[in-house]
C-alpha cells in the first residue's frame, strides 16, 4: 500500500498557518517536503527516491491558496493551481505571458493541481512557468525560521533541482509587479509533441514601449537550454531603443542563441535547441509587442 | 505508525476512511472503498485514467494522498449514472463505440464531463486539448472526441 517503498514511517501534516508549517520544517531532521499541488512530489515518491519522512500540505494555509492584489500587481498565493490562474480575469489581462507559461504545464487534471511555486521550486530546467516570471519580474515570499525576504525569481533555482531556500525555508507566494503603461509579456515554448510534453527550448520576453513606440525597457529569459532558465541581457539591449524592427529581432536571436547551452538528446540536438531559442524569443518579442501597443 | 483518519464526501456520502500517509487516493478509492471504477494506468499522473473530480476541479488521483480529500468532495465515476439512467455522455459513448478495452473510460467520461460543465459548446480542437491528459491506445480517439461533441450538441437542443 502506498506509493513509495512501503515506508510507513513517512508522516503527513496540514499545519493551518505558515508560522507552523515553517516550525514543521524547520524541526524536522530528516527530509521534509513541501506539497502544495503534488505532481511532482508524488511522481517521485513513486520513482523509487528515498520517501520523505515528512510531508507538509500547505493547502490549509488559507493565504497560500488566494490570488490578491498589491500595490497594482498581484500576489499569488504558493498553493494556488495553475487553472485559477487562467480563471482571474484580472490577472490573465495584465500578465498573458505567465499565465499561457503556467498553463502549458501538463495536462488538464495537472494544471487542477500544479502551482507556479512548486514549478519554480522542482528547478527543472524546463520549467516553463519561470522565464515568463523572471521576464515579469516576480519576487518570491520565503518564509523561514528568521525573517520574511523576497528574492526575484531568477535567484531561486541555482541549478537543476537546486534551490537557494535555506533550511527550514520555504516560498510562501509569488509576487506580480504593477504592469507599466504600454508593456507586454509573452512566453513560447517548442516540444516534438503538439501537448502534453516537456520544453526543448523556450523564451519569455517582457517589454515597455515609450509614446512613439519605442522600446524603452526590456527582459528577456531562456529556458531549457542550459542547466537552469537565465535572463539575457544582450537580449534584452538589442530590443532597448528600437521599434523592433527587422535588425532589431534579428540580434535578439543571434543574442539568445548565443546565450543557449544545450543539451543533446533524442528531444532535440543541441544545434537545433540553439537555433530554435532564438525563433521562439523573436516570436514571443512580437506577440509582447502587440500587446504592448494594445493590439 | 498509525493510520490517518479522514473524513469527506464521496459521491454526495459522507465518507470516512483510514488511509496511510503515504497512500494515494486512487489506492484508497479502489483498495478501500471498493470505488474500483477509477483505473490505474501510469500512476504518474500522464494517463489520466485515475481523473476524479476534487472540489469540482479535475485531477488524477494517482497524485493526490488519501489524507488530502480530508473535509473535501470527490466526485468519481460511481456517481455519475443516476441510478440506471446514464449520464449523457456514458450513452453517447456506447451509440458511438467510444470504447475498446474500456480501461481509459471511466477518466475520460469524467474528464468530458468537467469540459462540458464549463463549456457546452467546444470545438474539436478544445475538445481534444482538453482530453489531452487522457490516453487511449485502442480507438485513436476520433469516436471518443465524436462522442463528446454529439452529446454536447445533444445536451445544448435539450
Amino acid at each position: 500500500m502506498g506509493v513509495g517503498l512501503g515506508n510507513e514511517m513517512m508522516r503527513y501534516e496540514a499545519p493551518e498557518s505558515t508560522k507552523a508549517a515553517v516550525k514543521l520544517l524547520a524541526g524536522s531532521r530528516d527530509r521534509a517536503r513541501i506539497l502544495a499541488g503534488g505532481t511532482d512530489l508524488l511522481v517521485q515518491m513513486r520513482s523509487g527516491m528515498p520517501e520523505p519522512a515528512l510531508v507538509i500540505d500547505i493547502k490549509h494555509i488559507a493565504a497560500m491558496g488566494a490570488i490578491k492584489r498589491e500595490a497594482g500587481g498581484f500576489r499569488i498565493g504558493a498553493a494556488v493551481p495553475s487553472a485559477e490562474l487562467g480563471e482571474h480575469a484580472g490577472l490573465v489581462k495584465a500578465w498573458p505571458g505567465v499565465v499561457e507559461a503556467a498553463g502549458l504545464i501538463g495536462s488538464t487534471q495537472i494544471q487542477g493541481r500544479a502551482t507556479i511555486v512548486g514549478n519554480l521550486c522542482n528547478g527543472s530546467p524546463a520549467a516553463d512557468s519561470v522565464p515568463a516570471m523572471m521576464v515579469a519580474g516576480a519576487r518570491a515570499r520565503i518564509a523561514g525560521p528568521g525573517r520574511r525576504r523576497d528574492l526575484p525569481v531568477e535567484k531561486v533555482v541555482v541549478g537543476p533541482g537546486k534551490t537557494a531556500l535555506k533550511r527550514g525555508e520555504l516560498i510562501e507566494s509569488i509576487f506580480l509587479p504593477k504592469r507599466p503603461a504600454r508593456s507586454g509579456d509573452a512566453y513560447l515554448r517548442f516540444i516534438p509533441r503538439t501537448e502534453m510534453d516537456i520544453a526543448a527550448a523556450s523564451a519569455g520576453v517582457f517589454l515597455t514601449l515609450d509614446r512613439k513606440g519605442i522600446c524603452t525597457d526590456a527582459r528577456v529569459a531562456i529556458g531549457a537550454v542550459g542547466p537552469r532558465a537565465i535572463l539575457v541581457k544582450p537580449a534584452a539591449k538589442a530590443l532597448i531603443g528600437t521599434p523592433l524592427d527587422e535588425a532589431a529581432l534579428t540580434q535578439l536571436a543571434a543574442a539568445c542563441s548565443a546565450a543557449a547551452r544545450p543539451i543533446d538528446d533524442k528531444r532535440g540536438t543541441k544545434e537545433f535547441r540553439t537555433h530554435v531559442v532564438g525563433v521562439l524569443a523573436r516570436r514571443a518579442a512580437v506577440i509582447a509587442l502587440k500587446r504592448a501597443k494594445g493590439e | 505508525m498509525s493510520q490517518i483518519p479522514v473524513t469527506t464526501t464521496i459521491n454526495g456520502d459522507a465518507t470516512e476512511f483510514l488511509c496511510e500517509a503515504d497512500e494515494t487516493l486512487l489506492d484508497v478509492l479502489r483498495d478501500r472503498l471498493e470505488l474500483s471504477g477509477t483505473k490505474e494506468g501510469c500512476g504518474t499522473g500522464d494517463c489520466g485514467a485515475c481523473s476524479v473530480m476534487l472540489d469540482g476541479r479535475l485531477v488524477c488521483s494517482c497524485l493526490v494522498l488519501g489524507a488530502e480529500a480530508e473535509g473535501r468532495e470527490v466526485e468519481t465515476i460511481e456517481g455519475m449514472a443516476e441510478g440506471d439512467t446514464l449520464h449523457p455522455l456514458q450513452k453517447k459513448f456506447l451509440e458511438h463505440a467510444a470504447l475498446q478495452c474500456g480501461v481509459c473510460t471511466p477518466g475520460f467520461l469524467i474528464a468530458a464531463k468537467a469540459l462540458l460543465e464549463t463549456n457546452l459548446d467546444p470545438t474539436e480542437t478544445e475538445v481534444r486539448y482538453w482530453l489531452a491528459g487522457n490516453l487511449c491506445r485502442c480507438t485513436g480517439y476520433d469516436k471518443i472526441v465524436r462522442a463528446v461533441l454529439d452529446t454536447a450538441a445533444e445536451m445544448r437542443s435539450a
